[in-house]
């Protein structure tokens, strides 16, 4: 049992979920002989290694401080490892990063058996890029989607964050609480992206949660958009709406995998690739990337690219690329 | 002039109440106790129960694990509770139990203990503290989220009021918020506006003030809600609080409440002082500052104490013994009984000065309580108030680190001799018999084997159904005493409630908590920091978390915020862990450190238990305790695999930190060369 790259890559396709905390460490890793480590386990995971997409569902789960994201998560842990769903969570915390470290209170507010082998949660700091997702997220959770059932990345924020979220996650679900109008204002104007998932927590209020439900379903409609599925949840006991949310999820898999997982492959396809320019851009900032011909260069190239390539891989192909244009 | 404000007191005043917080290891040793501390002069009871008991877990729960008898005594039913108060006259007792989301619970095999006795609730005198906002944020004994713990308070004020009317049924908490490292204008606003919080919900609940059933219910109830303070060796400030205190209660009574007898609008509090500034040097300068601090509660007639119980002189060192609990009683006594402080009126009255630093506090007060109104009461409030309490109690340790607090024997004049009175085997604390757990659980089974178990499961239904109604029909005192009757247990209970309302984690305050230190002050810590992560790979990763049943939460916070500035990413667990939870998150989270917090005196049975886990679940990292960990028991935690222990004397956070990072550091390295030799090796 090799602890290399390669070995948990190996470990993690064969779904060995005790691999997972191992391969995080490598992934997060900057030290340029666990970068290599890194780049052969997300190598060994690839599509292009397994000959498909890994099967497990990748949903980002992002809102507001304070709505109660935890607390469902909570509920939603629960019910999945109730269906024996193996459950990866991701815990992205946003807390600030003025002297370089951070606080991950997280992982206290979620419940969870510890004995449960087949759970994995896993807090980080947020990228150095201001509100991203650092580079380690978003490979962790194509790695654990080789092994779990279901991937869950946790963010924190509106406006920018499910954007962010969207460039790694399968279902995009965005968590908000009744009152919560800013969140309207940002569908309204375009400034957040409209998930596929949408979730009014603290049904227990009652007739304010349903309207706060109904305003958002106005508010979808006049954007006609009317494939978001918008449910009403309540994470305090008994929990209601948790059914129903999961069957949203359920769903959404449905229609990215119909038609041999076409949707599914376009999306994960175009978050490998957008994440490759990320990746390169923050190595070798925009000079670099002006030497490939700028953006519409760079996608260009990476278009040629075996379509099961992972991450790093696509990077050394933009860098090759970048010393032959230097040469 | 001297006619109309006479010198003395046409008669001397009663001393207030006087109590030792007392109990521990079992029911019987606890009851022996109590006989001698009221042949030593005592008036009163102050019950301390163990952890288990006040967070609502039977002896053989896994959480119990290390903690029963520890911290109090374990009262696991009415059996316990009878024996606890054996030969003791509940008729004439006045009883204080620091009990707080089990409070109902503990009530009721009281009152139950009391018919054994053949006394009937309405002669009962006695308060239960029942304050759970305050356990929120400072103290962690909480059971159940705070609506439901809101609805167990009110319940117990209405059922009070009506049944047992001498009782206090709440002690709003001031204390544990200054150990906490609340400043005075905190200390004042977080507790009035927790009792506003409280009115209001039993105010709804009796229905009082209009259309209720009896327009002057809010009367009693106001009048029978009274207050637990803190008191520190800043004593003038101190008194100017309680002052404050006073004018603000009385305030609130007539304006919110509109209370008008005098009687009732009389501020009434208890008090226990100060144990947060109680020092590990020098354990000899705690008794003056007890002296000075109970000078705070009992110098100026217009806002004194009514019971006071004050902490002994080694509390920093673990548990105390009776002989160290007799010399604070003692205390007590000398200041009651020789001093002529008993003999004045309200010796401050007219002081310009005083008025004045009343005026000064009153308004901090104010603004602070509406800003506490302005997030929607404290029950909305209390993630603001975790987080401004942190702040202060990072601003403390700052000013202590620097030097500008001064700590006498502690950050200056630190040369001292020998102290003889820590020189015994022990240390000069009490050591409590693990082997008593054990026994405790024996006796928990044999109970549970003696009772009728069909009484007690229909009692436990009927409770169940009782606080499942969505109306709140009935108040849940009555399902409660009838199940203390049928023989269930306090873990019983409990488990009953926590399966209705959920459970509940209060949040943790350190992730809004400003940078603890300035830039210049962390640098050299920050390069330290900067080096080990180029060597790791990784930036280092701490859990901080704190295994057992203890709260107090204060030094695991402060460690993690220092930590994350000087540049860590530290996961924060919080309180109340078991081993298995502690190990599971190590793995999983991938840090390079544990770093764990202990007050209760658990270390010896739970520090080992989660060396173990960890091992087990395969993560080698090392582990630091820190927390009130007596000298003789360092040793046997290092054998345990303990990297480093830290203990109160250790109060510079940032030599703490540099030697987690030394450690750290030098973990990196063996692993290094133990990966080298088995590469070396596996050439070979």
């Amino acid at each position: 049992m090799s602890a290399g790259g390669a070995g948990l890559g190996a470990r993690l396709r064969a779904r060995d979920l005790s691999a997972a905390p191992a391969a995080l460490n490598l992934l997060e890793s900057t030290a340029p002989s666990h970068r290599e480590q890194a780049a052969a386990l997300l190598r060994e995971v690839s599509p292009a290694s397994l000959g498909h997409e890994p099967s497990g569902h990748v949903i980002g789960v992002t809102g507001p401080p304070g709505v109660g994201k935890s607390t469902l998560l909570s509920v939603l842990l629960h019910s999945w490892r109730e269906q024996q769903r193996s459950v990866a969570m991701l815990a992205v915390d946003p807390s600030s990063r003025h002297s370089g470290g951070s606080l991950l209170g997280d992982r206290a507010r979620i419940e969870f058996d510890p004995a449960d082998r087949e759970v994995f949660i896993r807090s980080t700091a947020a990228g150095d890029r201001l509100g991203g997702l650092s580079s380690a997220t978003r490979s962790a959770a194509q790695a654990l989607a080789v092994a779990f059932d279901v991937v869950v990345i946790e963010t924190v924020g509106v406006g920018q964050a499910e954007t962010e979220i969207a460039e790694v996650a399968d279902t995009v679900a965005v968590v908000v609480q009744p009152g919560s109008g800013d969140v309207l204002q940002f569908l309204k104007s375009g400034i957040m992206e409209i998930p596929d998932v949408l979730v009014v927590t603290k049904a227990d209020l009652g007739q304010v949660a349903v309207s706060a439900l109904r305003d958002v379903n106005a508010s979808l409609r006049s954007l006609g958009k009317r494939s978001t599925w918008t449910v009403a949840v309540s994470s305090l006991p008994p929990p209601t709406g948790i059914d129903e949310l999961m069957q949203g999820f359920d769903q959404h898999w449905l229609e990215l995998t119909r038609d041999g997982q076409r949707e599914l492959i376009r999306r994960r396809l175009r978050a490998r690739r957008a994440a490759a320019l990320t990746d390169f851009t923050v190595e070798h900032g925009q000079r670099g990337l002006r030497a490939l011909g700028d953006r519409r260069g760079a996608e260009a190239l990476l278009a040629g690219q075996d379509p099961g390539l992972d991450v790093p891989a696509l990077v050394a192909t933009l860098e090759r690329s970048l010393a032959a244009a230097e040469r | 002039m001297s006619g109309e404000h006479p010198v003395r007191l046409p008669e001397r005043d009663r001393p207030w109440m006087m109590r030792t917080y007392a109990g521990h290891s079992t029911a019987k040793a606890s009851n022996e106790l109590y006989r001698r501390n009221l042949e030593k002069g005592q008036t009163g009871l102050s019950v301390a129960f163990d952890l288990p008991t006040q967070t609502g877990y039977d002896p053989d729960d896994e959480l119990a694990r290390g903690e029963v008898g520890k911290v109090g005594v374990p009262v696991s039913h009415r059996g316990d509770m009878a024996a606890l108060m054996d030969g003791i006259p509940l008729g004439e007792m006045n009883t204080s139990m620091t009990i707080n989301a089990t409070a109902a619970w503990l009530l009721a095999l009281y009152i139950v203990a009391a018919e054994e006795q053949g006394v009937p609730a309405d002669k009962l005198q006695g308060t239960t503290q029942n304050d759970i906002i305050k356990e929120f944020l400072a103290r962690g004994t909480y059971a159940f989220p705070p609506a439901p713990s809101m609805r167990l308070i009110a319940d117990m004020i209405a059922y009070t009021v009506e049944h047992v009317p001498k009782w206090n049924p709440i002690n709003i908490c001031s204390y544990h918020l200054q150990e906490a490292g609340a400043t005075p204008v905190q200390e004042i606003a977080y507790a009035m506006s927790n009792a506003i919080a409280v009115l209001d919900a039993a105010r709804e609940r009796v229905g009082g003030g209009g259309g209720g059933r009896d327009p002057k219910i809010m009367e009693q109830v106001f009048g029978r809600i009274s207050f637990f303070v803190n008191a520190g060796v800043r004593f003038i400030e101190e008194h100017a609080k309680l002052r404050a205190m006073s004018i603000l209660w009385e305030e609130l009574g007539r304006e919110r409440y509109g209370v008008e007898d005098p009687r009732h609008l009389r501020f009434r509090y208890g008090v226990q002082v100060n144990s947060l500034g109680l020092t590990e040097a020098q354990p000899e300068n705690n008794v003056q500052r007890i002296v000075l601090e109970a000078l705070a509660v009992t110098l100026g007639r217009g806002a004194r104490a009514r019971a006071i119980q004050l902490p002994a002189w080694n509390e920093a060192l673990g548990l105390p013994r009776p002989w160290d609990q007799q010399w604070s009683l003692r205390i007590q006594q000398v200041l009651a009984y020789e001093t002529d402080i008993l003999e004045y009126p309200d010796i401050f009255e007219g002081s310009k000065v005083m008025d004045a630093l009343v005026a000064e506090l009153l308004e901090g007060a104010r603004a602070e309580m509406a800003v506490v109104a302005e997030h929607g009461g404290a029950v909305e409030a209390v993630p603001y108030m975790k987080a401004a309490l942190v702040d202060s109690h990072r601003e403390r340790i700052r000013r202590i680190e620097a030097g500008e607090q001064v700590v006498v024997g502690q950050n200056r004049f630190t040369e001292t001799e020998v102290s003889p009175l820590t020189a015994d085997a022990e240390g000069g604390i009490l050591v409590v018999d693990p082997a008593l757990e054990a026994q405790q659980v024996e006796n928990l089974r044999r109970w549970r084997s003696e009772r009728d178990q069909t009484a007690v499961d229909d009692a436990l239904a009927r409770l169940a159904d009782a606080a499942g109604d969505a109306d709140a029909e009935e108040n849940l005192m009555v399902a409660t005493i009838a199940a203390a009757r049928a023989g269930a247990t306090t873990g019983e209970w409990s488990r009953t409630l926590r399966e209705v309302f959920g459970s509940y984690r209060a949040p943790t305050g350190v992730g809004e908590a400003a940078a603890s230190l300035s830039t210049g002050e962390l640098g050299e810590l920050r390069d330290e920091v900067a080096r080990l992560q180029e060597r790791l790979g990784r930036r280092p990763k701490i859990l901080v978390g704190k295994p057992g049943l203890d709260g107090h939460s204060n030094g695991a916070e402060q460690i993690a915020v220092r930590a994350r500035d000087a540049g860590m990413d530290v996961v924060y667990e919080g309180i109340r862990l078991t081993p298995a939870q502690i190990a599971a998150s190590a793995l999983q989270e991938g840090v390079h450190v544990i770093g764990l917090s202990i007050l209760s005196g658990s270390h010896r049975e739970l520090i080992p238990a989660v060396i173990e886990a960890l091992r087990e679940a395969g993560v080698n990292a090392p582990v630091v305790v820190g927390g009130i960990i007596p000298e003789q028991d360092v040793a046997p935690l290092r054998e345990a695999g303990v990297a480093a222990v830290y203990t109160p004397k250790d109060f510079d956070i940032t030599r703490i930190m540099r030697d987690i990072v030394a450690i750290v550091g030098e973990d990196a390295e063996r692993a290094t060369a133990t990966a080298a030799g088995a590469s070396a090796n596996g050439a070979a």
